[in-house]
This record gives C-alpha cells, structure tokens and sequence, in this order.
C-alpha cells in the first residue's frame, strides 16, 4: 500500500466503496448478533458490566482502511488485580472479530493502540475481563466515509 | 519474512516506571475478503498473533483478526522493575515468525 501512486490509492477506495455498497460476498456481514455471539464466547455467557472502559476512535473516519483506536481499562494492574484480556469487535464489519489483548500485571497498564479496519458505520465494542473474573463494555460509534478493503 | 519492524523502547527508565512501546511490522495483511480482477478471492494473509516479552515472562500480546489494518501497528506500555530485553515476536498464517530485541537500561 505505501508505494501507491494517490490516485490509484484514491481509485481502490472508490472501488471498495463500490463493494460496499452493492454488499460483501454477497451481504455476508457480520450483524450485531454475530458480535454479540463473539462477546458471549468471551465472557462464558456472563453480562458484562457497563464503564470503568474508554475508547477513542475518531467519529468520521474517512478512510476505513486504517482507523486509529485506542482503549484505556481502569485498573490497578498489580498482581492481585489486573485486566487479563481485552476483546475488541466490529458489529458491522464481514467479521466481528478485530483482536483479543492479554495483558499481564507487567504491562504497567491496561491500554493499547492499533489501527482497524472498517468497512461501514458502525459500532466497536470492547469487553475487558479481569483477573478476578469480572466483565465490564464500552462501545463507540464511527461513522466510516469509505470502507475498508476486507473484514 | 523480509520486512524489518519498527520499534521505539526507550533506552533507560526509573525502576518500577511504566514505559510506552512502540511496533510496527511492515505487512500486507491480506484479509481473504478481496478478490483479483479474475473475481477469484486473494488468500488470507496475515500476521496472526503478536508477542511481547521482557526478560522471558509476557507483557503484552494480541490475538490478530483481518479487521487489523496493513502494517499492524501496537503501542502498549510495559512496567519495569529491572534492565533487560523486550522480545517481541509477529506470526504469519503462513507460519513464518518475524522476532527484533530492545534491550533497556533500568537505573
């Protein structure tokens, strides 16, 4: 992707957008039941509560190809207490699956970025689960302009 | 694999400090969703899994979906309490494993 002129760049997100529109391998998208499916697996059918989670996305993104996210888990991240994993999905995305981060009380804090994929409006959910077994959720809206090539 | 990650650890830190890191592997990360202009579908072809250890016990690690955009990139913090060596460790589908070492300096 680096070494693409723009307007073959500008070209292959038209195109993308085009896919989008008329539906992916045939409207095979994830809906939020499969996300939700994906959240129940995590959690082992538990209900997780709502805060103690913030996410940043941008609110319109522009490009779907590459969208930065970040999360923050309020936790104390010590031996005894810390956030053990942290499941991001995509509701509107072919798959709902983004990426599950583990965390130790080494990593100091329960905090990443990374860079997403979207390829249409939607909502990213985060669940975190900590040591002691307990499950807290945020979910954030983006409004994505061009989707992203690919779930 | 070719490529050569990016990384930023910083050099030296305070024993006990939480230290922001930095990776980036250069990587298509095909997503299976795409076709070519034959309307056959491009394989899947990404960089599943993300690994990061200091001095042998894990930090932080990423299990890795398509929805992960081209050159996977992961910023997370480590808490060090003595100097050391991150390793850090990026597995393709295709089973290839990319590894890059920093070591730190903790006063």
């Amino acid at each position: 992707m680096r070494h693409l002129s723009r307007r073959a760049a500008l070209a292959l997100g038209a195109g993308s957008a085009a896919i989008t529109l008329i539906g992916w391998n045939g409207g095979a998208f994830a809906t939020p039941q499969a996300a939700t499916d994906d959240i129940a697996k995590f959690t082992g059918g538990a209900t997780p509560e709502k805060g103690k989670i913030s996410i940043e996305l941008p609110e319109i993104a522009e490009n779907g190809n590459t969208v930065p996210l970040s999360f923050t888990v309020d936790a104390p991240m010590t031996d005894a207490d810390y956030v053990s994993d942290v499941l991001v999905v995509a509701e509107g995305n072919p798959n709902p699956g983004v990426a599950t981060f583990h965390f130790t009380a080494l990593s100091g804090k329960a905090e990443a970025s990374t860079r997403i994929r979207l390829a249409t409006t939607q909502n990213i959910v985060v669940v975190a689960k900590t040591s002691g077994g307990k499950f807290y959720t945020a979910q954030k809206l983006v409004k994505v302009t061009i989707g992203g090539c690919g779930g | 694999m070719a490529e050569t990650p990016k990384i930023r650890v910083p050099k030296t830190a305070k024993k006990g400090e939480v230290v922001e890191i930095k990776t980036l592997l250069p990587h298509i990360m095909e997503s299976g969703q795409r076709k070519d202009k034959d309307g056959k579908t491009i394989p899947r072809k990404i960089i599943n899994k993300f690994v990061a250890e200091f001095n042998g016990k894990p930090v932080f690690s990423a299990n890795i979906e398509p929805a992960i955009a081209a050159n996977p990139y992961m910023q997370f913090f480590a808490k060090v309490d003595e100097s050391g060596t991150f390793k850090f460790t990026w597995t393709d589908d295709d089973g290839s494993v990319t590894t890059a070492e920093e070591k730190i300096t903790v006063a």
